[in-house]
Order: C-alpha cells, then sequence, then structure tokens
C-alpha cells in the first residue's frame, strides 16, 4: 500500500506515493534525491538528520514521510539564499566547526532554531541546545564558538 | 618584470577549501551515491555469540518479493579469507615473538561457525533496501548455540570455550619486547615498587558516517567500481583483488569519495564490501550496503580492550629504575587487517614514554573471544601505553609522597635532537618535554591551583588535578623497519603533481581526508612552493583510478609523509621548469632559481620566464631543450627514514561530586608538540576532537558484552555513551615546536595526540580528587558516577 505525500521542501513543491513506515529522511535522501541530509543512527540520538519542519529543528529519522504531509522543510540545501551563506553556515567555515562535515548539516539546522530561541546564548546554553547532536571529530569546542559568531554576526544584521 | 612576493601560507591559519560543499549539503558520501539498476544488500547477521550453522533455508527470502538474490558462505567458493596484514611469526624473524601468531581464517560469509554476534552468514539483495531488510527475516538459519567467551583476562583459561581449531586455549600469539633481566634486577634495587591492574576498556570508534558500499561492474569494460568508506583506497583494493577475490587490481577501481570520519575503522578491510563486490560480478548488477549503527557497534573493528599488570620500580630520589608490564590484549573473533601490529609494535615500543627508565620489561599475549574484531582505533597501541605509564607514574609519585609534577620533572630525557634511543627498539627524533611540561605549568599556574586546591579540601570539595606527559609514535613508517616487524606492506606515501598548460596544478595525492582538511593543508604547501595563488590547486585523493598507488591516512602521517612526497614531486617540477626556462632565457640550468613565482636567472628578476610560461612551453614544446620530454607532471614516493614522535603534555582539573561521584571538568589544558604546523586551526581542531575522544574513554565510553549471552550490550547510540557538548569545557591549548629532522619540512604529526593524553590526564585528576579519601586507583574505565560513587563508598569502609 502507498499513500501520497506532499509537502515543499526548500521551496519546491514535491509529491509522491510512498509506503506508510518511510521514514521522512529516507524520504528526503532516496525520493526528493536530497542528500545533505545524513543518517548516523538508528536510535534518534545523533542529530545528524537535523531538518526544519515549519521552522522547527527535527530529527528527519523521528516521523514518517507521511506524517510530514503538508509541511514546510528546510534542509540544508535550502539554507543559503540567493548563493549567499546564513550567517550560521558562515560561522562553521568561520571558525572551523567542522572536520567531515557529516554532523554539519544536523548541527546548522539545530543551531538555526537555538538562535531564535536564545539570541545571544550563553556558553552552557549552547552546549546545553546541542545535547541532541553527536559529533565525534571537534570535540565541539569550535562548533561552540561557530555559534558564538553566528549569533553576533545575526544581531549585527538584524 | 614586476613580480608580486606572495604570502607565505605554512603556519597560517587559512579557512578550509572544503567547507563550502560540507555546509551546504553538497559533500557526497558513499551513502549519497545512486546508480541506474541499483539494488540493496542486508545482512543475516548470528544473533548468537557462538553458533554452529546446521543449515541455511534461504527458500522463504527467494520467494519474497523484489529480492534478486540470497547467497551464504557455500556459494561464495573460490572466495578466501579476508587477510591479516601484519604476521607475528618466529620464522620471519619478527622480533619479540614468543609464541607464533594463528593466522586463523576469516571468511567474508562464515559457513561453518559464526563467532561473535553480528557475524554475517548470509545477504540478501533486494530492489529496494525495505525489501532487502524485510527478506533477511526470511532467511532461516538453524543454529546450534556454542559456549562463548568474550572477557578479556578469561579467554586463556583452561575450560574457556575453544573459537579457532588453530588457536589451541584461544591464544593468537605472545610476544614480548625489553630486558627481563635486567627489570628484575631494578626492582630489587628499588626503594619503592607499586603495582596496580590496569584495565584499558574496549572502545568502539563511532565515526558518524556508517560504513558503506556500492559495487558496481560493468560488463562492457570488465571492470568494477568500488565506492567505499575507506581511509585508504588502494590498500582496499589490493587486499580485496590479490587475497580475497583473485580479481586483477587494475580491473578494479576503488572511490572513496567525502568520508565522514574514520578514527581508525575505516583502514579495514571488511566483509560487507568484499561480499557486495563479489555479488556485482554475480549479479552484473550495482549492490549498496550502509551499516545501520547497529551494525557499525557489532562490525566496525573495536578498539583497545587489554587488562594490564604494570609495576613500576622507583629510587628514593623518585628515579625510575624499572617498569614491568604484562598485558593481555583481547583481538576479537577474528584477526582484522592490522590487528597483531596495535598491541604489539605500536604498544609496548612506546613504553619509554618521556622518561629516563632504568630497565623495561613487556610481555603480551593477545588473545582470541567471541567479540567483534579489535585493531587500530585513533591512537592505536599508543594510548594504551601512555595510559599504562601515565597512571603507574602517578601511582609512583603517590607511594614515595612525591608530587606528580616533580617526579615527571627528575625523569624527563633531557633535551636533544637527532635521536634518543629508547629501551623498547624505537630511536625518538627530537624533543624538549620539559619545556612543554613547564609552558603547561605556568598556563596552568600550579603552585596557585594547588594552594586552592588545599583551600577547597577544607571545606570538602574534592577538586583534583591530573597530568600526563606523553610520547606518540607517528608519521607511520619507514617500510623497511615495519617489513622487518611484521607489515605485509610498504608504508610510504605517494604524490603526483600534474601542471596543467596553462599553470594550473592538480595534487594527486596517497592519502585521503575524512576530516583532516588536506584539500587546504596540502594546497598551501603547493602554493607556497610554487609561488602560485591558491585558488590554482586542486587536491585530489580517494579514487585509485586517479591517484598513484598510496597508503591512506592514519597513523598521523598526511601532512608528514604525504606532503613530503608531495614536495618532493613540486621540486622535480621545478628541476624540470628551470631547464626549460632556461632554454627561453638562454642560459644555463645551473644559473636559473625560482623566486617568487617564476624562473629567473639568478639574482637577475629582470630575466625571469613565470611559471605560467614554463608550464605552457612544457606542453607546446616548439622552442624548448632537446633530450628533454614535453609536459610538466612528476610522480614521487616517500618513504621515511624513521618514525616521528610528538609530545606534549596534558592537564585537567576536575571537581567529584562527593554524594554522587559525578565528575565535572572544569579546565582542560594542552600543549602539544608536533613539530612545525602547516595550518594551526586545523591543528587545533585534531587537538580538540582527540581530547574528546581521551576524555570520551576516562569518563564514559565502553563497550561492554553481557558475559553470559555474549550480547553486546552497548549496541546503539543509546547504549554506548558518546561525549556529548555539554560534558567539555573550551581547551586551552597550545605549543611548543620542536621539528623533526626526519623530513625536510619538520613536521611530525597531530591527529592521535589529544586521543593518547587525554585519557590518563583525566583519570589522574579524578584520583588526585579523591585523594583525601584514601583511593589512589581505579581499575576501570570509565569513570562513570556510579563508579567513582563505589570507589568511595569503598575507600570509606576500609577507614
Ligand atoms: S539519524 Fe541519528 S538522530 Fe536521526
Ligand atoms: S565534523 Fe565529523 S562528526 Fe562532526
Amino acid at each position: 500500500m502507498k499513500l501520497p505525500v506532499k509537502m515543499t521542501i526548500n521551496g519546491q513543491k514535491v509529491s509522491h506515493e510512498v509506503e506508510p513506515r518511510l521514514l521522512l529522511v529516507h524520504y528526503i535522501r532516496e525520493v526528493v534525491g536530497l542528500t545533505g541530509t545524513h543518517v548516523g543512527c538508528d536510535t534518534s540520538q545523533c542529530g545528524a538528520c537535523t531538518i526544519l519542519i515549519d521552522g522547527q529543528a527535527v530529527k528527519a529519522c523521528t516521523l514518517f514521510a507521511v506524517q510530514a504531509d503538508g509541511a514546510t522543510i528546510t534542509t540544508i540545501e535550502g539554507l543559503a539564499k540567493n548563493g549567499e551563506l546564513h550567517p550560521i553556515q558562515q560561522g562553521f567555515w568561520e571558525k572551523h566547526g567542522l572536520q567531515c562535515g557529516f554532523c554539519t548539516p544536523g548541527m546548522i539546522l539545530a543551531a538555526y532554531q537555538m538562535l531564535e530561541r536564545y539570541p545571544k546564548p550563553t556558553e552552557d546554553q549552547i552546549r546545553h541546545q546541542l545535547e541532541g547532536n553527536l559529533c565525534r571529530c571537534t570535540g565541539y569546542h569550535n562548533i561552540v564558538k561557530a555559534i558564538q559568531w553566528a549569533a553576533e554576526h545575526m544581531a549585527g544584521k538584524k | 618584470m614586476a613580480t608580486v612576493v606572495q604570502e607565505r601560507l605554512f603556519g597560517k591559519a587559512i579557512k578550509r577549501r572544503e567547507d563550502p560543499r560540507f555546509i551546504t549539503g553538497r559533500g557526497q558520501y558513499v551513502d549519497d551515491v545512486k546508480l541506474p539498476g541499483m539494488t540493496y544488500a542486508a545482512f543475516v547477521r548470528s544473533p548468537h555469540a557462538h553458533a554452529r550453522i546446521r543449515r541455511i533455508d534461504t527458500s522463504g527470502a527467494l520467494k519474497h518479493p523484489g529480492v534478486v538474490a540470497v547467497f551464504t558462505g557455500k556459494d561464495m567458493a573460490g572466495v578466501n579469507s579476508l587477510p591479516c596484514g601484519w604476521d607475528l611469526r618466529k620464522e620471519k624473524n619478527i622480533p619479540g615473538v614468543v609464541q607464533d601468531l594463528a593466522m586463523v581464517p576469516h571468511m567474508p560469509l562464515t559457513a561453518d561457525v559464526a563467532r561473535h554476534v553480528g557475524d554475517p552468514v548470509a545477504v540478501v539483495i533486494a530492489e529496494s533496501q525495505a525489501a532487502a531488510v524485510d527478506a533477511v527475516d526470511r532467511v532461516k538459519v538453524d543454529w546450534e548455540p556454542l559456549p562463548s567467551v568474550t572477557v578479556t583476562d578469561r579467554a586463556a583459561r583452561s575450560g574457556a570455550p575453544q573459537i579457532h581449531t588453530g588457536a589451541p586455549g584461544n591464544v593468537a600469539f605472545k610476544w614480548e619486547i625489553g630486558d627481563r633481566s635486567a627489570t628484575d634486577a631494578a626492582f630489587k634495587g628499588a626503594a619503592t615498587t607499586v603495582k596496580k591492574r590496569i584495565l584499558n576498556q574496549r572502545l568502539v570508534a563511532n565515526a558518524m558516517e556508517p560504513r558503506a558500499c556500492i559495487a558496481r561492474f560493468d560488463t562492457a569494460t570488465g571492470e568494477l567500481t568500488l565506492w567505499v568508506t575507506s581511509q585508504n583506497p588502494h590498500v582496499h583494493r589490493l587486499l580485496m583483488c590479490a587475497f580475497v577475490l583473485g580479481i586483477p587490481e587494475h580491473k578494479v577501481r576503488v572511490i572513496a569519495p567525502d568520508v565522514g570520519g574514520g578514527f581508525g575503522s575505516k583502514i579495514f578491510l571488511y566483509n560487507e564490501e568484499v561480499v557486495c563486490s563479489w555479488v556485482a560480478r554475480q549479479l552484473k548488477r550495482p549492490v549498496r550496503w550502509t551499516a545501520t549503527r547497529r551494525e557499525a557497534y557489532l562490525t566496525d573493528a573495536h578498539g583497545r580492550d587489554h587488562v594490564t599488570d604494570a609495576e613500576l620500580a622507583l629510587g628514593r630520589d623518585g628515579k625510575i629504575l624499572g617498569l614491568r608490564v604484562k598485558t593481555t590484549a583481547n583481538l576479537g573473533a577474528y584477526l582484522s587487517t592490522f590487528a597483531p601490529a596495535i598491541p604489539t609494535f605500536l604498544y609496548g615500543t612506546l613504553l619509554n614514554g618521556v622518561y629516563t627508565i632504568g630497565a623495561i620489561h613487556c610481555e603480551v599475549t593477545g588473545v582470541f573471544t567471541n567479540t567483534t574484531a579489535v585493531d587500530a582505533y585513533r591512537g592505536a597501541g599508543r594510548p594504551e601505553a601512555c595510559y599504562v605509564l601515565e597512571r603507574i607514574v602517578e601511582a609512583g609519585a603517590r607511594a614515595l609522597g612525591m608530587d606528580v609534577a616533580e617526579l615527571r620533572k627528575k625523569n624527563f630525557i633531557p633535551k636533544f635532537s637527532g635521536a634518543f634511543q629508547t629501551l623498547v627498539a624505537v630511536s625518538y627524533d627530537s624533543g624538549d618535554y620539559a619545556a612543554a611540561f613547564d609552558r603547561l605549568l605556568q598556563m596552568l599556574n600550579y603552585r596557585k591551583f594547588r594552594a586552592e586546591q588545599e583551600a577547597a579540601r577544607k571545606q570538602g570539595r574534592l577538586l583534583g588535578i591530573g597530568f600526563s606527559t606523553y610520547i606518540e609514535a607517528c608519521s607511520i613508517a619507514p617500510s623497511k623497519l615495519v617489513g622487518a616487524l611484521g607489515a605485509g606492506a610498504g608504508l610510504y606515501e605517494s604524490a603526483k603533481v600534474r601542471v596543467h598548460p596553462t599553470g594550473g596544478v592538480t595534487v594527486y595525492t596517497g592519502s585521503h581526508s575524512h576530516g583532516q582538511g588536506h584539500e587546504t593543508t596540502f594546497a598551501q604547501l603547493v602554493a607556497d612552493e610554487l609561488q602560485i595563488p591558491i585558488e590554482q590547486v586542486e587536491i585530489v585523493h580517494g579514487d585509485t583510478g586517479a591517484i598513484p598507488f598510496g597508503m591512506g591516512t592514519y597513523g598521523s602521517r598526511s601532512a608528514s609523509v604525504g606532503g613530503t612526497a608531495i614536495l618532493m614531486s613540486l621540486n622535480k617540477i621545478k628541476e624540470k621548469g628551470k631547464r626549460i626556462a632556461a632554454h627561453l632565457l638562454e642560459a644555463s640550468a645551473n644559473d636559473i632559481e625560482y623566486v617568487n613565482g617564476q624562473f629567473q636567472v639568478k639574482g637577475v628578476p629582470s630575466k625571469a620566464v613565470p611559471f605560467g610560461a614554463v608550464s605552457l612551453t612544457a606542453y607546446v614544446p616548439h622552442k624548448y631543450p632537446d633530450n628533454l620530454e614535453p609536459g610538466l607532471e612528476e610522480t614521487s614516493f616517500y618513504d621515511p627514514s624513521n618514525f616521528c614522535f610528538p609530545f606534549g603534555a596534558h592537564a585537567c582539573v576536575v571537581e567529584v561530586d562527593r554524594d554522587t561521584g559525578a565528575v565535572q571538568i572544569q579546565r582542560y589544558l594542552a600543549v602539544d608538540d608536533v613539530g612545525k604546523v602547516i595550518n594551526p586551526m586545523i591543528v587545533d581542531g585534531m587537538v580538540h576532537g582527540g581530547i574528546a575522544q581521551g576524555v570520551g574513554q576516562a569518563l564514559c565510553e565502553g563497550a561492554v558484552y553481557d558475559e553470559g549471552s555474549g550480547q553486546l550490550v552497548t549496541g546503539s547510540m543509546m547504549d554506548y555513551a558518546l561525549p556529548k557538548a555539554d560534558m567539555l569545557p573550551l581547551y586551552e591549548t597550545d605549543r611548543t615546536v620542536t621539528p623533526t629532522p626526519v623530513n625536510p619540512m619538520g613536521i611530525k604529526g597531530a591527529g592521535e595526540t589529544g586521543t593518547i593524553a587525554a585519557t590518563p590526564t583525566v583519570v589522574n585528576a579524578v584520583i588526585d580528587a579523591l585523594a583525601p579519601l584514601g583511593v589512589d586507583h581505579i581499575e576501570a574505565m570509565p569513570l562513570t558516577s556510579e563508579r567513582v560513587w563505589k570507589a568511595i563508598q569503598a575507600a570509606k569502609a576500609k577507614r
């Protein structure tokens, strides 16, 4: 049995017929073909699959594609606008917030919501908010710095 | 001609050139590759730690919709065992062998007996991932469960279940290094001796990207292409072709595209990539497999897992007179690619540390157990050595009543350059161990800390500090030397530099980046040497179809070994360029120098040809020297003359909650000496990541097997505690710079130092915090609040 799903991903309307058990992250990667969203675990621990659903940071492995029917989604591919990096992306680049890059899309989108909640986060807040995102490369030091950099530059823009 | 002097990039923290694709989601990892007609593989794995396979019935799976084929070990006739690339046998004159290595077979799909939970026994190939996974449940295996053993120091006990017929008593090998009788004598003359059992628990590398592969067989050309999460694509190709599948190497192309972290776990040749390659040739259709995280825990080579009894002999003055180490190393159920080297030549040879020691003896027994195979994990042998030494040295200081910093200072090998012969075979390259430690103490303000600690203790707070002054052997490795020690491979590195007609440069390196940032650091080297803008430089790696035969990235070798190979090729380019320029300038090649991006007559910048003009001439050789080949492309292979030995000093300040045993890191400081540094930002990043992994081992990580069933209890990210952002501080880092004389750039290597140093640093800090309660040792890691709390209770009960 397949069910129809429709959603808007990075401004593009997509619609497919999918198995009800298909996870949203697999839908995005395998069906829609946006492979910037990664899969790092099977227990919803790592956060590599983090995307924005209607503005909320969500682990895309925690729901089925059919549950996201009608949603508006932003993945890492949709964050830069008109070729201009989002300040969080820029911050990760400036502060060397990534090494292998595998956790990075999820980190950036988790940071996106973090900075909406806490535009001027303390170091503790950043660390606490990153509880759901694992990175094996950076030891988190430069991810913290990257998010601080982004917070400063986003404040400047507003 | 006006020349612009280009700023030197060596030593500059320039931003990474690979980042734009990663931060916008355009990296391409193996699982991102999609091919037309692709099929999907899912493996049937043993649910038992040890079980005989009576029968496998695949008929149900074959009937499942979407299933293309099912294969078992029996179907893979003609396919050989996965090879072990390190030999330890007396007949090969490998030093230190007490009992020969048992070269036990490791079949890609085991047909007779499964020897650990997760051991693959069959593979299902289907039109979709879902169909493959569903059909796995329809393969019926008739199991005869056998008793199992997973615990390191029980494997070789009498009565333990026998795992391989070729390894009686489950002993894989016995090996020793050092001088037994001199060590015995040193202990006799000692004022104080300490003995501790020190466990180094089993870890899982946990690269964030799970292992994956895609195999495609091209029926038109007969070529097999394998995309695989590899740190060393040529090594994968060689092992798979020559040893396992018996297919010609030149008909196989291995591509390791963007790889999401390795930490050692992606060095090795694994069952799944061999099986998928074989299946692709059978079915003539592409096959993809990506590990679930659970499969990763069960099948990625694990790390560490040592049980050690260590003894230290000290003089009254605090001089280290002797070190005696007995280690049992758990190798798991099979011999992974480099497994025998890790607890021997990468472990025993590091036990001299940064100290002058009277005598050392170390013996190691490798054992088989019903667990996942153990091999190199970041640091590989060296963290285990450092942990033993740095723990026992601190225990010795406590036994003597001497300050731990003081005892270290008393014993440091004095500053040297060129060679320091250790008691355990290796000869260090250069070192100034006291300088790094002094710098650390200064950053820390050690005296002030001890005063604060005193005050805190009076208030009942458990504040502690721990150190480690470590050595590491990297820049792996001189081929002749490792060959004499049992390596099946040479460990040089290759680089091809291709200058294009219009002056752009592509470097094809045998090194592989899975987070190390080679596209930046190697380009920095090229831009400097050729004095061309970095934008004109492209770094290509990870494709055996493009790069010369190379050994890949592990053992902190890319900059020092891979980078030197690039430098050699650049020098050849310059030499050839001089001959072309000389011809154009009507001068002698000996009179040409390469300065600021142009070939010029020595000392006469006005008589010059720019780099781009020479490259164009090389490809349009109208006005060209006789007897010189056209083109501008050079390949080099660099084989180092020695290992390099980075070193440094780390410190950690912790506070332990006396009611809960919870450990909180307050400060973490690191002074590393990795020789010369190409990009300090990247090196700092590697140090940070290494520290986090070392802290992880000290405080939260550990692979746990249930003893009765042999099940891996920590088989998911829910159960295996990886360090998170909120348990770590900002690290305070600095460097001293002692260039190595081994390679021309003076680079030692920086990829593993943090992991090596951090674990004993943190554990020593916790022990220091608990010292007022009478705790002087905790045998096992990780130091979870439960384990610390228990140590506190045990100490209280003793009083
Ligand atoms: S894939 Fe790990 S949290 Fe979603
Ligand atoms: S950058 Fe590799 S896991 Fe975070």
